[in-house]
């Protein structure tokens, strides 16, 4: 009871997906913070060892449930066991990804349970709240941030009288890190009921096509991004090894994307993505209005240029005045001394 | 056998002209400020459904919305390009609902049409991008749901084939009716007004319904019916930047490589 519980999604290999790894790392702080257990629920075929798998970022318990018509993800089957779970164990907080997976399941459980839940937080905190109205004030609950009308405004929300509060968070918003290798949980079986065969016939899959993994740089807490001035679709791998060694992402300009140095996925600005890291680098980008539309809200801004008159050095944090195909590689040797 | 089809519509702030009387003091969107647009993927919706209507003999599509009086522009919009009729959910009791509350109200005006086979809904609205309504109303009607739809493969009086996307490639889907479906934006574009039914349109297609219409439990409307509340709300505002300007000598590119570790940057 008043539990922290993840409702962890399945990769096509059977393993737990980033995102819920992400959400068991956020889910971690917050039950430490509420001095409760972290639980996950793992809904699928054969993943025991999936499940096991979340120890180390401090999983308390796991609720398996392990059938074949749980796997792959039907909207029916995976509601019948997650909200007779949720209604048995009455977790304090629920957290679901914001995939197409969580987007298509948590509301479903939210409709049934009469709870609130808030889509694609970009921040989970535990902390009070006051209806100055009701003359009454709530500690200890979930304060959901997310942003709304095109991202002009933050929200906090919160769901004082329901329980659980639940939320979904977009992949990358959070970030995944190991707690404890050795952590030590249990698995608790979650036997699924009758109801399912019911749940089990309502939609069939007829075909599956998975692509290769799509590039999307959408979710990346750390974006290196290239402009024309990169010169060369071969300078350009020179970023990749850079966003490869801080764990970072390859964003574009649209002039670069243009003249062949980039897939059109990478593209950053009005005609492709907007992206809000906490950090951005700008490696030979000018900064023209239209890309800077794109990534102005990163939290943190490198420019490293040769001009220094280029726009983008107005809004960045941090002007390196060079040549990029020196000081990117300058940049990462410094970066590894200090990681020592 | 007549095969009904509903088309869940929202009209929306256009949400690129956001100006700085948008938020009321409480927190809910003051809807009176902004421009209104018919929600791009409901439009989408719309087509999905109007080719359900192609396809089956006697087939009717009925729009339902939820707003201020002036959303029945939708409808009439919606009725220009193909559908038969609609209504707007339309009462001060409504006001300040979150996607729990507004699912309940919308479910309950679509019991009171009888038997439904088909119901269709854009996968999410610009003004909140929540994606929760479809799902939630699928769940209070306790009909399957299928999200993500970008492509009607087949349908006929008893089922639907339906491609959807998922997180890293699509799959194709058949359900028993009646289904609920929500539509993405990869879905195809909608028909254009027909200038012939803009004529012809008649005044009493789109019908204005209150909440003692739907059987509704009034606890359950509103924002009394609205388990999220809205504790603050802050503006994104662009600070002004103190840029540093950084010669690329070793010595400079080492601090700044430590500051960002030691800040939690890298």
């Amino acid at each position: 009871m008043n539990n922290v519980l993840v409702y962890c999604e399945l990769s096509e290999k059977n393993t737990i997906a980033d995102i819920s790894l992400e959400l068991c790392t956020k889910g971690r702080q917050l039950a430490t913070k509420l001095g409760c257990r972290l639980q996950a629920a793992v809904l699928g075929s054969n993943v025991k060892a999936a499940a096991e798998s979340l120890y180390p970022y401090g999983v308390d318990d796991v609720y398996l449930a392990d059938d074949k018509r749980l796997s792959p993800y039907r909207t029916l089957p995976h509601f019948d066991v997650l909200s007779k779970l949720i209604q048995d164990q009455q977790p304090d907080i629920v957290l679901f990804g914001a995939s197409s997976v969580g987007r298509d399941l948590a509301p479903r459980i939210a409709s049934f349970l009469r709870c609130g839940l808030t889509a694609d937080c970009t921040s989970l905190e535990i902390g009070s709240h006051q209806d100055v109205k009701a003359g009454k004030t709530y500690d200890n609950i979930l304060l959901q941030m997310r942003p709304a009308f095109g991202g002009n405004i933050i929200a906090t929300i919160v769901c004082p009288e329901t329980r659980p509060q639940m939320a979904t968070v977009r992949e990358g918003v959070m970030k995944k890190e190991i707690l404890d290798p050795n952590y030590k949980g249990t698995i608790i079986p979650v036997a699924v009921g009758p109801s399912l065969d019911k749940a089990d016939k309502a939609v069939e899959i007829l075909s599956r096509e998975i692509e290769e993994q799509k590039i999307d740089i959408k979710g990346a807490q750390i974006i290196v991004a290239g402009g024309y001035g990169m010169g060369s679709k071969e300078n350009f791998q020179l970023l990749h090894q850079f966003a490869h060694l801080i764990g970072g992402s390859v964003g574009a300009t649209r002039a670069a994307v243009d003249a062949g140095f980039a897939e059109g996925e990478r593209q950053i600005g009005q005609t492709g993505v907007t992206v809000r890291p906490k950090l951005y680098i700008a490696c030979g980008i000018s900064g023209a209005v239209q890309h800077r539309a794109g990534m102005e809200q990163s939290a943190k801004i490198i420019s490293i240029n040769t001009d220094p008159e280029a726009p983008i050095n107005a809004i960045a944090d941090y002007t390196i005045i060079g040549d990029v195909m020196t000081v990117i590689p300058q940049f990462m040797a410094c970066y590894k001394n200090n990681l020592k | 056998m007549s095969f009904k089809i509903v088309v869940l519509a929202k009209q929306v702030p256009d949400t690129h002209n956001v100006g700085a009387d948008a938020m009321n003091a409480d927190g809910t969107v003051n809807r009176a400020a902004l421009p209104t647009v018919f929600n791009p993927e409901d439009l989408k919706a719309l087509e999905m459904a109007l080719r359900v209507k192609d396809r089956m003999q006697d087939a009717t599509v009925t729009v339902v919305t939820m707003g201020p009086p002036r959303a029945a522009e939708i409808i009439k919009d919606a009725c220009s390009r193909g559908a038969d009729d609609g209504f707007v959910l339309s009462d001060m009791r409504f006001a300040g609902a979150d996607t729990l509350a507004t699912s309940y109200a919308l479910s309950q005006a679509i019991k009171q049409l009888g038997k439904v086979d088909l119901i269709f809904g854009g996968r999410q609205a610009i003004d909140g991008d929540t994606a929760q309504v479809g799902p939630q109303v699928a769940e209070k009607l306790e009909i399957p749901q299928i999200t993500y739809a970008e492509e009607l493969i087949d349908v006929n009086a008893t089922s639907i084939t339906i491609r959807r996307r998922l997180e890293r490639g699509t799959e194709c889907v058949k359900a028993t009716l009646p289904v609920l479906v929500t539509v993405t934006s990869a879905a195809n574009d909608c028909r254009f007004p027909n200038a012939h039914r803009l004529l012809r349109q008649a005044k009493d297609e789109t019908r204005l319904i209150n909440a003692d219409n739907i059987d509704a439990d009034m606890e359950r409307l509103g924002l009394k019916g609205s388990p999220t509340k809205v504790k603050k709300i802050e503006n994104v505002v662009l600070a002004h930047k103190e840029s540093v300007v950084l010669q690329p000598t070793d010595e400079a590119l080492n601090e700044l490589s430590a500051t960002l570790i030691k800040e939690h940057i890298l």
